[in-house]
């Protein structure tokens, strides 16, 4: 599954065929292959990308030593994408956007917009309660159990707690638009994290 | 979000439209386009532009409020979208507010807005 390092621009519309489509906008990355993979060295076919240049000193030295070995300038993300046949693709081969096309289907990959120690009405929308009339009862989460039997509160018991900075996948979203120029691709509805994030768009089927 | 700006003015102008500049108070004729099964015509909403909302780019909305055999009846039109033919400005309103959302409490005379002059 090909994929390629993008950056969240933002969100807009766009009409297509007389309708208004919510799509965000977002600015790919080239990437540069680093490594190929192959079942019979590997044990799994794969390649290996690096993508967005940085400084030598930001990274290890494991890291560097695969961007030395492939002879390709320290990159800021490294990604491997798993392929049946890896045949066709060679390092230091470059992956841009117009490996993407108007129409297609792709996942995005990202890491959602990070909330901190949240209580239970943001996490798990639970409806709290009245705001007023002395309530002292505003944004609790409730009873979380029985008494003394089972005497314990249930695993997985909704809860405050950690919320956001996860990885989400959001599949299926259709490709309205490529310019493979300005390196800028838009797809239909919404895509986890915050403007300015790096989410990775990926192909379907291999 | 200079990219995103960019982008959206470029789309901006492929659209190929051009409309006037216009204010909440100004009186507008808005000319939709209306499909009706395979037929294809020309509805004009005339009213006085209550809001403006997103600019005048890709985003930007406007309401239009009037009245219609005595309902009031807004409708939000994007800027750019296709089914907005031509805006028409036939007066320009005096008003001392961006949104004008007391015109709903109003009816007949007292809903009326002054006539922009110098």
């Amino acid at each position: 599954m090909l994929g390629l390092v993008a950056k969240k621009l933002g969100m807009t519309q766009l009409y297509v065929e007389g309708k208004a489509i919510p799509v965000t906008v977002l600015e790919a990355t080239d990437g540069v292959i680093t490594q190929i993979k192959t079942r019979e060295k590997d044990g799994y076919n794969a390649i290996q990308v690096g993508f967005i240049d940085t400084k030598e000193k930001r990274l290890n030295k494991p890291l560097l030593g695969i961007y030395k070995k492939a002879g390709v300038p320290p990159k800021k993300i490294l990604k491997e994408f798993r392929l049946d046949d890896v045949s066709g693709f060679e390092p230091k081969q470059e992956i841009k956007v117009d490996i993407f096309e108007k129409g297609e289907i792709v996942d995005v990959i990202g890491y959602t917009k990070g909330r901190g120690f949240s209580g239970v009405m943001k996490r798990h929308n639970f409806s709290g309660g009245p705001d007023s009339h002395g309530s002292m009862f505003n944004r609790r989460p409730g009873s979380i159990g029985q008494c003394e039997f089972p005497g314990r509160v249930v695993k997985g018991k909704k809860m405050p707690g950690h919320y956001g900075n996860e990885r989400v996948t959001i599949k299926n979203l259709e490709v309205v638009f490529v310019d493979p120029e300005k390196k800028l691709i838009a797809v239909k509805g919404a895509v986890p994290g915050s403007k300015g994030s790096y989410v990775n768009i990926i192909k379907k089927g291999n | 979000m200079d990219k995103l700006k960019a982008f959206k003015e470029e789309v901006a102008k492929s659209l190929n439209k051009e409309f006037p500049e216009i204010w909440p108070g100004d009186t507008v004729k808005v000319y939709t386009r209306v499909k009706e099964g395979n037929k294809e015509r020309i509805q004009i909403f005339t009213g006085v532009v209550i809001r403006r909302r997103g600019g005048r780019g890709l985003d930007g909305t406007f309401t239009v409020r009037k009245e219609s055999s005595g309902v009031g009846v807004e409708k939000i039109f994007p800027y750019y979208s296709p089914s907005v033919e031509k805006i028409e400005v036939l007066q320009r309103g005096k008003v001392r507010r961006a949104r004008l959302y007391y015109l709903r409490e109003r009816r007949g005379k007292a809903a009326k807005i002054k006539k922009k002059g110098y």
